[in-house]
């Protein structure tokens, strides 16, 4: 696959921005046709979800992962590789129960909020960037491998960190998750 | 550094799930129009808050269509990766821009099969465009058409007061 031309550096700028940008209209107008915040926080990963399932095969494609043997290698794959890939950080893993299959992601940079303060008036339930859960979840689905994926902590909220936590179910059927050939 | 393809998987999903939210309220025109306006409406805002942040030197236009070529090369390069086909112009404060191969229609396929989904598509990048002319000082009205996939056209005719 060629490579696009080298872009003007004003180019990169400004395509970081379109997403983030993009992103932020997309939850004002949630806030404006849902009242609760459970409900906008719902549809955020309903529609990360949505692009989870697509994005995962833009992400095989263009990455080299291997074979992973355990949930640890898969969950670091998420933080060191996609998350880089994607968003241009790398959060910090840890593993949060003996029976390794609960995990966290530690967000220290986000591009997501970059223009965002604080939660907007009376919305301190709102999961600002919930859509990145239902990305985690619907790309890992497509792998075969269900998980529940949550915001633990939020700097928005509050907390002195963002921590997405990922939590790995039975596997969805017995095939491991391998690259796709 | 955030990817590109970002944008365009986001761009997708809000069209399906926004389209299948307002069809809900409304299964009639009515809903749809009403998609197509919300769409619209953010890709003002996020036109808005771009053109607020391109840099000075950028926007030292000397006239109407020295605004209008920015948007087809500079604009659509940064956020399409490719610069428009052509510009046309009566000087009368309309102009055509056409792309012959629109990124966000590209994934539908070509000709004529997804025509009428095309709309939906497309309001979004108007809405963008109008409102980066509305932070460089510039009321505007724009619609795009599509005639065959992946091709298309908008119109920005300016709104003078």
């Amino acid at each position: 696959m060629s490579r696009p031309a080298p872009r003007k550096p004003e180019y990169h700028k400004i395509n970081k921005d379109l997403f983030v940008l993009t992103y932020g209209a997309l939850v004002a107008q949630l806030c404006k046709d849902y009242e609760k915040d459970e409900d906008v926080n719902t549809y955020l990963d309903k529609m990360g979800y949505g692009i989870g399932t697509r994005l995962v095969e833009d992400f095989l494609a263009r990455s080299c992962v291997g074979r992973c043997h355990s949930y640890s290698e898969i969950t670091d794959i998420i933080a060191q590789v996609a998350f880089k890939m994607y968003l241009g950080i790398t959060p910090s893993v840890t593993c949060n129960n003996s029976s390794r299959n609960e995990f966290s992601l530690i967000l220290d940079k986000n591009p997501l909020v970059e223009f965002v303060e604080e939660l907007p008036a009376g919305r301190s339930s709102l999961c600002y960037c919930n859509l990145l859960c239902g990305i985690i979840r619907g790309a890992l689905e497509m792998v075969h491998l269900a998980a529940d994926v949550t915001f633990l902590q939020d700097r928005l909220k509050g907390d002195s960190v963002t921590e997405i936590g990922i939590t790995f179910l039975k596997k969805l059927d017995e095939k491991k998750y391998r690259r796709k050939k | 550094m955030v990817d590109a393809v970002l944008f365009e998987f986001l761009h997708t999903e809000m069209v399906a799930e926004l389209w299948a939210h307002d069809s809900d309220l409304d299964p009639g025109p009515g809903g749809q129009k009403t998609s197509l306006l919300v769409l619209e409406g953010m890709g003002f805002r996020v036109g808005q808050a771009l053109g607020e942040r391109l840099p000075r030197e950028m926007l030292a236009f000397r006239e109407e269509l020295d605004v209008l070529k920015f948007l087809c090369k500079d604009l659509w390069g940064a956020v399409f990766q490719k610069q428009m086909d052509s510009l046309r112009t009566n000087h009368q404060g309309t102009y055509v821009l056409q792309d012959s191969s629109f990124p966000l229609l590209v994934r539908m396929g070509s000709g004529l099969q997804y025509l009428e989904e095309a709309p939906k598509f497309l309001a979004f990048t108007c809405g963008l465009l109008r409102g980066t002319l509305s932070t460089l000082g510039i009321k505007s009205l724009v619609t795009a058409s599509v005639a065959a996939l992946p091709a298309c056209k908008f119109q920005v005719v300016i709104q003078r007061s």
